[in-house]
Order: structure tokens, then C-alpha cells, then sequence
């Protein structure tokens, strides 16, 4: 079985969310749901050297995440109904509507924030675009990436074509959790998986609350 | 993904914040897949694109990008949208942002204006009744006749405006012409003060929209020290057309970026170590500190400014200046007019930067093999913007860098020229021009503005105050030019500016001012032309749509004008009998037989865009290469660091109190600038363009607004002062007004000032309180001219800073 994922460059990544919002046209989502999240991870602090000059060690970078197509789904494993599937082609994880319940295991379980449940309390996210996948194409946000931060293909290959990647840079957790699809070319600034010098700066964008 | 906790990234913190989100976003009500219903046969689209029409357009905001879109329409409407895929995804694809993407919301908002209005309330309140296209168009017609009748031509103005560009847009002056013309702008607002101010370093021709005064982003490819000046691709230009990924490009060849901001732009988000944090509005004085440590240390070109410039020292001084310590030289070493020696410590304070710091990046320029400066249009945007960007330009300057391989003049990045013409607007027999700025002054007191005092140009005064004021597809009355306040209170005579006519696709902040209010369609619900935009180094066309039909009576700009045309009896003389689609096929087939090499009309209509790459360019490589065959445009020839011209004009000028203009390119904070907090305002601010925004484009489109939340950016140590946390409303006073607006709290911005993203929808009670809940930096910002330009220099202000 191939196992299809993504690649993301985060050196280049700006954080423009072209990615997000490419997804959510294409998926036709309201305002306060993304399939597709950018994560400002910033930290730093600044210290007064005196005669109002300052330094710093700030830094700040970008994250953006879709669904990773986990090895071990963890939302998978704990979906109640069955409703969760592993395309045995491709590796994508799926929700069948038919079958959710709606009870929302997979919202709690997933460690990367990514299904949410909608108005009729069904769980939606990423599915890889698996009908653009089918006909060869790219997933929506991978086409449509300015500084081309994002590609998809067999994870393994990816891994192959580009040298020292990752599969978590904080503030993702551990790759250990869920064995996620995704190779990150981490940027000057990436911290660990588990860092605690920095935090999530846009906590509101990236629950949806309401502008 | 332990949200604000910075704690171990459990399970636990990261769902927390997941589930309160999702509990607001049901309150919310919105249905998935709500928004624009996909075919009803359930066919699913994307992949089985085959099923769908594809239809193609362009962004056409002003970002410079003018990217492209791909419309997937169905049963004559827009689905979704794809952008440029043609071609290797590594090389040349003019792909859309963010808002290019998000474009159809727009489009297909229930926001839309719908039918012609008149205005019932006061200016400023939103308050129209509709009336019909013919009583719009008789109206209009009857207003703009007795206007030149009663005023003459100099009544009448076209207000700058930059939401829309196409081959067959912004026509007012076509009609305007068959009238005897109207006042003439100059400027604009983007780079007001560097159009004022570097023609004379570089000569008259230097502007900041070409290809000869710039290098290409990419020859920066070649520098190995790529040094940034209030420049973030990836703020302001970040599509796919534009130069933020040439950007990304640069970085990978291996330069060492340096990108100078009050803030972390994005630009350099992922790599922190390029960051040095400046205090706005000072950049003058860290070039001034790196000149003196550059000639302290004998590291300047002494060969390149004697060959090539007027005025480094008194070996090339011009006559008139000579033995007066008036050189550059001096005034960076302390034996100028103001005996200052400009070292790093006297920097320090001013920028904010440590001295040891001023010193290494000194120390890093002369070593470097090709130096390539480049400034953005920020802080030029400045009350002392004239001095900025030309002090700016001064680095490759001193150092010789310019005209040769993987360097740049300090200029920002080039523009290709375009390969597309557009729809004719006639001759303008009125030569009077006022710097765009100047409207409201103009419509307030016309009849007292002058040359010396105003920058009136073609005159040495205007003859007549504003009368009748034409605003298409722009938002300049208000929410994009400063003090809005004061913008209401003069626009409330009626005996002045008489009438108000805007034409836009919904109700912005400055439709709301509007006598007449026509509803335009988008041009993706029309035959759309136009070229690439002026920001990566390519030349493209596109050509398409309509791809749908525009909502309610909305109609085409191009029918718009022909209607009111029709009233005046110059219809025919308006169209030449054309429909829009035949001057789009007529401007194509003219342009493509020029150019030679561009696709038939039936080959483009067909493929609807064509694009080819252009070489990099290096900025001044004629002139440099033969300063004698190619002189630059000044009096001299040359570059001109002391400008004869500009202390012979300044000497002319009636400045008001404080205000500076000097013939080398001096620090001066300006008015509002370094030195000029209160206790009452004891902070800084600036604007910034948004992600979500070009301007004010795009920021009715919730979807937008959502995913880019409207933040103020305060540095953790000034929110701690006034007890503000990360994410808490605040209010933002200055001078003028006062405005409400959430906190961005963040180490990314420098102590001492806050950041506004500029172009957020001013949101206000004007007959009552005035403060806005929009977060409009436009509310804050002061209406003073800057000295030269007499532009707009608004990222000069203070403020303070409050939890609300």
C-alpha cells in the first residue's frame, strides 16, 4: 500500500494561508471552518539595554497543517461507529458521512486539531482532496501555494527526494503519538516537537472563533 | 499545540482550544457547504473538471500581482476557482493569494450593491434611496454640465483610486475630456514622497514603476548581501505573479538578508536572525551611522562618487554650494551645517539599535562582493519620506554598488514595462494638477491653494475649489486617505463640494459619502482584459469572462459612462459606436501587432492568458556603463547627492512650521516623527499592509477576516505597562481620533511602537461618538502634507494605547 502525504517547506512558508483559503473555496466551507490551518509559532523576548536600545531573541515561524494522514489514526481507533476508513490505495483517512454519529471521538482523539464537527453534527476534514488525487491532479492547496512550500506524493518518496525532514516541529506534538504522513523541512527557527519557549500566537484563527 | 500555554504539547491544551472554537463557530450558524451551491446533480467537480466551464480573469486589485484565476463555473456560475497551472510548477505561475482565492465570496456576497442610489441621509451616514438608471445617469449628467458651467473645468476631479485594473477601466477621463477636461492628480499614495524625492538623486525620470532606476528581484540571486529597508514581499506582494517567491529563490542562492522593520515581517518569519528591529520613521538615521562608519573607515568608492555623483565631499561640489561645508561628507561627520557627528552611538537612541550593531552591518556592506539594497514604499510613507528613501539609496551609492552584477540603486525591485495598451482617454486640455493628497484641501479651500504653499503644479494657484468629485472602484474619500474625522466634517458643506459620485461593488466606507451610488459589476461578470501586474519580472495577458452575470442591476463601468455619455449628447463620441468587447478585441489585435510576438485574438480568446519570462535587469547598468552617452536626467548628468535644484526650489516654498526640505539627503524626524511622544501619546505607530487586505480590498469578506484577525502589534513589555493581554480590545487615540481594536501582543515588533495593519472597514457612529470599531488606522491618522510632496506620510503618528 502507498501511503500518500505531504511535504512542507517551512523556509519558505510566509504564512500567507493561500493554502487555507484555496481549500476552503474549493471545499465550499463557511467562515469557521478550515480543513487546512496555518499555526504562528512565536516566542522571544526582548531586553533593555539601557538608553532605550534593545536586543532580542525573538523568533517566529509558520505551520501549516492539513489532515497527515496518520499511519495510526488515532481518530480512526477511537471513532464509535466505524466511520473512519483508511483508503487501502492511497492511505487517505476518511470520514463516511453515511456512518458518523456525530459524537465527536475523532475531534478529542486527534492530536493535530483536525476534524471538527459542523452545524448538522457531522465530523469533516481534509480528505486529500482524494477526487483531485484520483485524477491525477494535486490536492487544491498544493497548487496553490505562492512560494510552492507544499507537495504530495508517496510520503516515502517524499522523504527521498528532500533531505533532512521531519515529521513534527512544535508546536505539533510528537510524531510518536500517531505516526502522521507529513515530511517538514524545518526552517532556521523550528523548535522540537514539545518546546516550551515559544507559543501558538493566533489561538483564534486557528479554533475559528468569529472574527 | 498547547494553545498560549506554552506548555508540553498535550493532547489535552490543543483539543481545549478546538472545542471552544467549535462551540462559537455553531453559534456562529453557518452551514457547511452554505455558501454557494455546488451543481445540483451532485456531480463532483475539481477532479472532474472536464464538467465545468473554465472561465478566465484576474485578481484586480492593487497588490501589483493582477494574478490569475481559473473560474470552474456551472450553470453560469461560479464554483470555485484554480489559479495559473500552466507550465512547470518550479517556474513562472502568476497563482493568487489568499484573497484571489477567496475572491468568489466577494463576488457572490449578499452584500453586493444591487440599484443605483441618491443619497437621503447626511455624507458619511449610508443612508440612499434607489432610483433608476436614468435618473442616475440624468443627474449626474446635469450635475457634471452645471458644474463646468458655473466653474469651469478645474471643478472637476477624479479622486485617486486603484481597486480595479483593466484595459477598459477607470473611463472618466475619456468623458471628462470630451468636456474640456478637469484637474489633473499626480502622485499617488502608494510612494508619494519617493516620486517627489528621488528624481533628485537619479534624475526626472526616475519613478518607482520601472525597469531602469531598479534591478529585478532575481538579480539579487548574485548579491551576497541583499540588505531591506521597510521591504516585505511577503506583506505586501504575495501572490504568485508577485516577487515573494523570486524572493524565496534569492534566499536558497545563499545571500545574507538583512530585512530592516519596526516589526518581524513575514518576509522573514522562519528566519529571525535577518531581523533588525528598527524604530519606525528612522531609517535615515541607521544609514547615516553605516555612511559614517563607511568613510571613517575609508570604505567608500571615492572612484564611483567622484566619476559618477555631485556633492560626497567638495571635490564635486557644484559651483554654487562650493566652501560652505555643505557636502555630504560633512554632514555625516559632524563639520556640516548641524556639526553632528553621525556615529552609531548618536544612532543608537534615535533606531534603537546598538552601536556594536550599526558597526558589523557597516563592516558587512564594505565587505561585501555585491551589494543589493532595496527599499519598500513604507518608509518612504513618512512625513520625512523625501529625506528617507533618498538617504536610503545612499548605501549603494557610497559603496559603488550599482549598475553591476547582483546589486541595486536602493530602489525598490523593478517592474516590467506592459505589452498591453488600454481604452483611449483623450487629451486634457486643464495642465493644473494637484498632488493626489491634496483633495480634500482642494475641496475645502481650493481657491487658496498655491505652488509654494500646496504643490500645485500647471499653475501658480488653483482657480476654483472642487465641485464635482468622480471616485470608481477606490476608497480614497475615507477609509484610504487620513483624519476620516475630518474628512466628515468638511464633506458636510454641500456649498463646497457639490456633488459626490461613486461607483463600487458594495458599500464601502467612502461610498457612504456618496450623492450618487452606482452598483458596479466585478469584472469576472464581464469581458475582462488586462496585462500582467507590475510586480514579478514577466509580461503576461489575460483575457475571459463574462463568468457570470452581475447581480441585481448592476452594470459595466463601460455602460455606466456610455450612459451618462448618452445624456450629454456624446455618446457616440464616448463609444466611437463600440461595445466594451470590441475595444478589448480592437486594444488587443493593436497591442499584439506591436508587440510581435503576443498569440492571434482567436488564440488568446482560446487560452485565455499568455505569458513569457523576461531577463533580470540591473538598475542604472547604462548609465554607469557610459555615464557620457547615458546621462542620468538631473542638471548635472550624474547622481546627485547634493541636489543644486533642490535647495534652489526649497528656497522657493512656503512650508509650514517644522517642516524640512534640504538639497542632501538629511535625517530629519518630520512632524510626528523621532522625538515627538507626549505623555498623552507616548507611543509610535505605523500602518502595514495585511495579508487579508490589498488596502481596503477584500475586507468585507468574512471568510478572510476569520482566518486574519484585525490586530494591533504591541510589544510585550509596552502591553505589560498598560496591563493589556494577548487578545483583548483596546482603544488606539491619537491626535485626531480614536479607534477600537483587538491586541496582537508579540515580541515581533520593537519596544516603543505599535503596528496597525492598515485597510480595515472604518466602523463608526459619525453623528455620535466617532470611535471606530473597525480598526481603520485611517481614523488616527493626521492630515498634514509632507514638506516636498505634499503626500502622505501617515506611518508618522503617535498614539496611545489603552485596554478598552
Amino acid at each position: 500500500m502507498a501511503q500518500y502525504g505531504f511535504y512542507f517547506d517551512s523556509t519558505r512558508c510566509t504564512g500567507c494561508k493561500t493554502c487555507e483559503m484555496a481549500c476552503k473555496d474549493y471545499k465550499d466551507l463557511p467562515a469557521t471552518i478550515a480543513f487546512r490551518k496555518v499555526y504562528d509559532y512565536e516566542g522571544g523576548s526582548w531586553t533593555d539595554a539601557g538608553d532605550g536600545i534593545y536586543t532580542t531573541d525573538t523568533f517566529a515561524y509558520h505551520v501549516s497543517l492539513a489532515c497527515n494522514h496518520c499511519a495510526m489514526p488515532a481518530c480512526m481507533a477511537k471513532c464509535p461507529s466505524g466511520a473512519i476508513e483508511k483508503d487501502g490505495k492511497t492511505g487517505l483517512v476518511h470520514i463516511d458521512q453515511e456512518k458518523c454519529t456525530g459524537v465527536g471521538a475523532c475531534v478529542t482523539s486527534c492530536p493535530y486539531n483536525v476534524p471538527v464537527l459542523d452545524d448538522a453534527k457531522k465530523a469533516q476534514k481534509c480528505d486529500g482532496c482524494a477526487d483531485r488525487v484520483a485524477e491525477g491532479l494535486n490536492p487544491i492547496c498544493v497548487d496553490a501555494c505562492p512560494v510552492r512550500a507544499l507537495e504530495w506524493g508517496d510520503i516515502e518518496e517524499l522523504r527521498a527526494a528532500h533531505t533532512g525532514t521531519v515529521a513534527g516541529i512544535a508546536p505539533m506534538p510528537s510524531p510518536d503519538e500517531t505516526t502522521p504522513s507529513i515530511a517538514i523541512n524545518p526552517c532556521p527557527a523550528a523548535k522540537e516537537p514539545g518546546d516550551t519557549t515559544g507559543a501558538i500566537a493566533n489561538e483564534k484563527e486557528v479554533t475559528n472563533v468569529p472574527a | 499545540m498547547a494553545m498560549n500555554e506554552a506548555a508540553t504539547l498535550s493532547r489535552r491544551t490543543f483539543v481545549k482550544g478546538s472545542l471552544a472554537g467549535l462551540a462559537l463557530a455553531g453559534a456562529a450558524g453557518s452551514a457547511l457547504y452554505g455558501c454557494a451551491p455546488k451543481s445540483e446533480d451532485g456531480a463532483k467537480d475539481g477532479g472532474a473538471a472536464a464538467a465545468d466551464e473554465i472561465v478566465y480573469s484576474q485578481c484586480v486589485v492593487n497588490c501589483g500581482g493582477s494574478c490569475l484565476l481559473r473560474w470552474h463555473v456551472q450553470d453560469g456560475k461560479i464554483v470555485y476557482a484554480e489559479t495559473d497551472n500552466v507550465g512547470d510548477a518550479a517556474g513562472l505561475q502568476a497563482r493568487a493569494c489568499l484573497r484571489g482565492r477567496t475572491i468568489r465570496r466577494w463576488i457572490n456576497s449578499p452584500d453586493r450593491l444591487m440599484k443605483p442610489m441618491k443619497r437621503e441621509g447626511k455624507r458619511g451616514e449610508g443612508k440612499f434611496k434607489e432610483i433608476s438608471w436614468d435618473e442616475a445617469y440624468q443627474g449626474i449628467a446635469d450635475a457634471l454640465k452645471n458644474t463646468i458651467d458655473q466653474y469651469g473645468n478645474e471643478a472637476v476631479y477624479m479622486n485617486y483610486g486603484s481597486g480595479v485594473s483593466s484595459a477598459t477601466s477607470r473611463l472618466f477621463p475619456r468623458l471628462a475630456n470630451l468636456m474640456g477636461g478637469y484637474l489633473k492628480s499626480y502622485a499617488d499614495y502608494s510612494t508619494n514622497m519617493m516620486q517627489s524625492g528621488m528624481p533628485y538623486t537619479y534624475g526626472d525620470k526616475c519613478n518607482p514603476y520601472d525597469s531602469v532606476y531598479a534591478s529585478s528581484m532575481s538579480e539579487a540571486e548574485k548579491s551576497d548581501l541583499v540588505i531591506m529597508f521597510g521591504n516585505s514581499p511577503a506583506d505586501t506582494r504575495m501572490g504568485g505573479a508577485n516577487i515573494v517567491y523570486d524572493f524565496a529563490k534569492v534566499r536558497e542562492a545563499g545571500a545574507k538578508i538583512v530585512n530592516i522593520d519596526y516589526r518581524l515581517n513575514e518576509t522573514s518569519s522562519g528566519h529571525p536572525d535577518e531581523w533588525l528591529p528598527i524604530r519606525t520613521g528612522t531609517d535615515a538615521a541607521l544609514v547615516n551611522a553605516i555612511a559614517h562608519e563607511l568613510i571613517a573607515n575609508d570604505q567608500v568608492d571615492k572612484e564611483f562618487l567622484d566619476k559618477y555623483c555631485v556633492g560626497y565631499d567638495e571635490d564635486t561640489m557644484p559651483e554654487s554650494a562650493k566652501g560652505q561645508n555643505k557636502s555630504y561628507k560633512d554632514y555625516i561627520m559632524g563639520t556640516g551645517y548641524d556639526m553632528v557627528e553621525k556615529t552609531p552611538e548618536w544612532a543608537a537612541p534615535i533606531t534603537q539599535i546598538p552601536a556594536d550593531r550599526i558597526r558589523q552591518l557597516a563592516a558587512d556592506i564594505a565587505a561585501a562582493k555585491a551589494l543589493f539594497v532595496v527599499q519598500g514604499w513604507g518608509p518612504q510613507r513618512h512625513n520625512n519620506g523625501e529625506n528617507t528613501s533618498r538617504a536610503i539609496c545612499m548605501l549603494p551609492i557610497l559603496t559603488g554598488m550599482i549598475g553591476k552584477p547582483g546589486t541595486n540603486t536602493g530602489m525598490r525591485e523593478a517592474e516590467p514595462g506592459g505589452i498591453l495598451g488600454s481604452m483611449p482617454k483623450g487629451e486634457n486640455p486643464v495642465k493644473t494638477a494637484i498632488n493626489c493628497y491634496q483633495w480634500l484641501n482642494a475641496a475645502d479651500h481650493g481657491e487658496q491653494m498655491t505652488a509654494a504653499k500646496d504643490g500645485v503644479r500647471g499653475a501658480d494657484k488653483l482657480s476654483t475649489g472642487i465641485k464635482f468629485l468622480w471616485n470608481y472602484g477606490g476608497n480614497c474619500i475615507s477609509n484610504q486617505h487620513s483624519d476620516i474625522n475630518l474628512v466628515y466634517d468638511v464633506l458636510q458643506d454641500e456649498s463646497k463640494l457639490e456633488c459626490i459620485v461613486v461607483i463600487d461593488t458594495v458599500m464601502t466606507d467612502s461610498a457612504k459619502y456618496a450623492d450618487y451610488l452606482l452598483p458596479d459589476a466585478m469584472r469576472a461578470e464581464q469581458m475582462h482584459m488586462a496585462a500582467n501586474g507590475y510586480a514579478e519580472y514577466y509580461n503576461g495577458v489575460v483575457v475571459g469572462g463574462p463568468a457570470q452575470d452581475a447581480p441585481g442591476d448592476a452594470q459595466k463601468e463601460y455602460d455606466i459612462v456610455s450612459g451618462i455619455a448618452d445624456k450629454l449628447g456624446l455618446k457616440d463620441d464616448f463609444t466611437e459606436g463600440k461595445t466594451q468587447e470590441q475595444w478589448i478585441e480592437e486594444i488587443y489585435k493593436k497591442s499584439a501587432e506591436k508587440d510581435g510576438n503576443m498569440p492571434s485574438w482567436d488564440e488568446i480568446k482560446a487560452q485565455g492568458h499568455y505569458k513569457r519570462e523576461l531577463e533580470p535587469v540591473i538598475g542604472l547598468a547604462d548609465f554607469v556603463a557610459d555615464p557620457a552617452k547615458n546621462p542620468l536626467e538631473t542638471p548635472s548628468g550624474k547622481i546627485e547627492i547634493y541636489a543644486e535644484r533642490l535647495a534652489e526650489n526649497a528656497a522657493k516654498l512656503e512650508l509650514a512650521e517644522g517642516d524640512v526640505v534640504t538639497p542632501i539627503p538629511v535625517f530629519d524626524p518630520g512632524y510626528l516623527g523621532y522625538g515627538s511622544t507626549t505623555d498623552e501619546f507616548p507611543l509610535y505607530a505605523s500602518g502595514f499592509h495585511y495579508k487579508s487586505r490589498t488596502h481596503s480590498s477584500y475586507g468585507g469578506v468574512e471568510e478572510l477576516n476569520q482566518a486574519c484577525r484585525q490586530q494591533i502589534w504591541i510589544n510585550d513589555l509596552d502591553a505589560q505597562e498598560r496591563g493589556i493581554g494577548n487578545g483583548d480590545k483596546c482603544s488606539v487615540k491619537s491626535p485626531v481620533g480614536e479607534m477600537l481594536i483587538e491586541a496582537k501582543v508579540t515580541p515581533r515588533i520593537i519596544p516603543g511602537t505599535v503596528g496597525i495593519p492598515q485597510g480595515a472597514w472604518h466602523d463608526a457612529d459619525m453623528a455620535g461618538d466617532r470611535i471606530d470599531k473597525g480598526g481603520c488606522i485611517n481614523t488616527i491618522t493626521p492630515y498634514h502634507p509632507s514638506p516636498l510632496a505634499k503626500g502622505n506620510g501617515v506611518h508618522s503618528l503617535i498614539v496611545q494605547v489603552a485596554k478598552a
